[in-house]
């Protein structure tokens, strides 16, 4: 088995799929992070399920998935935000309209028009197959450009997921700070979403946050291993799909599970030796 | 010119006035208390303090180029924070940011100042503990000194001792103390501990119902009828809490 591993390496399909992988599992680990804090979890959930109906509206126009997606589901992040804001109908609720609504939209086109076919089938449960050259490109442009405005704005992120209310006071726009999460964090979902499938790429947003915030105790340890843990996952999940042929992202999700108890277990240990002594 | 001054200030909820025509003036260096019941609409005149809300009349000015991002917030803690991963030294830091302007990281002189102010509240050593694991006095400190990072002029306490019990409350009115002046910082606090208030601050600002019942010097504030009629709802309160503590005491002796 050990023999297959460079082999995989021959096949192009899976160096793109481990170097797009490794970026976007960063940026969604980094994302992720300040919106578990900010009990906006749900928000990567309620996001990819408007990319599922974006992606099956395109592939019923024959328009490039990504060229639709991306604008799409950036407004229905700014609309989410929106709406828990700025109505009586709270967080938790808008996310769940948003994305069952458009769950049944895609669903509809879909069956009006393809049918439930292997390209739906991977919209929904992601493959690594799916990243085209072009894809390739785009994704890594954008993950990058994600990575940056992220670095940059890292120290007002922080400001504004601890404390909102001093951050504002303090004349930091929080409102436009929120508006410039919920875009990155569209972002990522929609280029996650090809490899991850729209139902399991919010894990990646989750994961690694929660994951981390188990045994470290800093922000900044929080988001140093939230990424380490979240490229870790993606690269060994990638490589179990490859030698199993168990689809891609389940096999991370899996990973990221069994990180998620190796960390939970740390803490225990820790917790009795601190006990003790 | 004083620091901040208000006329005729009134603050409304969609059309309903919540507090009326407020006239009182703030100069440097003094230690402003704003007390009043529940309801009487002191968090919302600290938002408008803040400029956090618009105020619905009147005039609020600030004066003595006070920017109003420069003004150094103590807010009530959220239950977000008690579960928050952050280091001390992070929390007091993103005090410095609104000095940053555009530029996007700390400087050398930032990590300084966070350090200055950490030891002035005697919580230097606790730099690079996580915040959430520390008491809640402690906790009060670290974002007291985010405070003083985010000003060098005028500080905005809400119910800084909310919580804590009374040896911890002592020490922290100790500090504010100090604060005022030996850095010579404006403090404005929200209290509802009329007996600190008036033992610590130089100047009082009642609020009740809607309307402001008094505002000038502690020591006037003291013989004023609204102080008098205060303190004698609080003794009328406390009797009747412990009347009602006693009863079923008393009951249980019947009993048996």
């Amino acid at each position: 088995m050990i023999g297959l591993i460079p082999e995989m390496f021959t096949y192009p399909f899976m160096c793109r799929a481990f170097a797009v992988g490794s970026l976007i599992a960063l940026c969604a680990a980094l994302l992720g992070v300040t919106l578990v804090l900010k009990r906006y979890s749900m928000i990567g959930d309620g996001l990819s399920h408007v990319g599922f109906g974006a992606l099956a509206i395109a592939s019923a126009m024959n328009a490039a998935p990504l060229a639709v997606a991306i604008p799409v589901v950036m407004a229905a992040a700014v609309a989410l935000l929106y709406l828990s804001e700025n109505s009586r109908i709270h967080g938790d609720a808008a996310i769940a309209l948003i994305s069952t609504g458009s769950l049944a939209v895609g669903v509809t086109v879909v069956s009006m028009t393809t049918g439930m076919n292997t390209d739906v089938y991977n919209y929904l449960f992601g493959s690594i197959l799916s990243m085209s050259e072009g894809d390739v490109v785009l994704t890594a442009v954008i993950s990058a450009a994600v990575l940056v405005v992220f670095l940059l704005f890292y120290n007002r992120i922080f400001a504004v997921t601890f404390d909102e209310t001093f951050a504002r006071a303090t004349g930091i726009r929080t409102g436009r700070l929120s508006i410039l999460i919920a875009v990155l964090t569209a972002l990522v979902i929609v280029i996650g979403m090809r490899m991850m499938g729209s139902l399991l790429i919010s894990s990646l947003v989750v994961f690694p946050a929660l994951t981390s915030m188990r045994v470290f105790k800093t922000f900044r340890g929080v988001m140093i291993s939230a990424g380490i843990v979240s490229v870790v996952c993606l690269l060994l999940g990638l490589t179990i799909s490859y030698l199993h042929a168990t689809p891609t992202g389940a096999s991370i999700v899996l990973c990221n599970i069994a990180a998620f108890f190796i960390y939970l277990g740390i803490s225990k240990v820790r917790e009795k030796t601190y006990n003790k002594g | 010119m004083s620091l901040i001054s208000c006329e005729n200030l009134s603050f409304a909820y969609e059309g309903v006035t919540v507090l009326h025509d407020l006239n009182f003036t703030v100069e440097r260096g003094n230690y402003l208390c704003i007390v009043g019941e529940n309801g009487a609409g002191k968090s919302t005149l600290m938002k408008g303090l803040l400029h956090l809300k618009k105020p619905s009349a009147g005039t609020l000015t600030t004066g003595e180029g006070l920017r109003p991002d420069r003004i150094g917030y103590l807010p009530q803690q959220t239950p977000v924070q008690r579960d928050f991963p952050a280091s001390v030294n992070e929390v007091v830091l993103s005090g410095c940011l609104p000095g940053l302007g555009l530029f996007p990281f700390y400087r050398k002189q930032d990590r300084e100042k966070a350090l200055r102010n950490m030891e002035a509240l005697e919580i230097a050593d606790l730099k690079n503990r996580s915040y959430r694991e520390l008491s809640g006095g402690q906790q009060q400190r670290v974002l007291l000194a985010r405070a003083l990072c985010a000003t060098g002029e005028l500080l905005l306490l809400d119910e800084p001792v909310a919580g804590l019990d009374p040896l911890v409350t002592a020490g922290m009115y100790g500090l504010i103390r100090k604060i005022n002046k030996e850095m010579g910082i404006t403090v404005i606090m929200v209290s509802h501990d009329l007996k600190a208030a008036t033992r610590y601050a130089s100047h009082i600002l009642h609020l009740g119902e809607d309307r402001q019942l008094f505002f000038g010097r502690t020591e006037s504030y003291k013989k004023s009828a609204a102080y008098h009629a205060f303190m004698g709802e609080a003794a009328v309160h406390i009797r009747k809490q412990g009347k009602a503590a006693k009863d079923p005491a008393q009951a249980d002796k019947g009993g048996v």
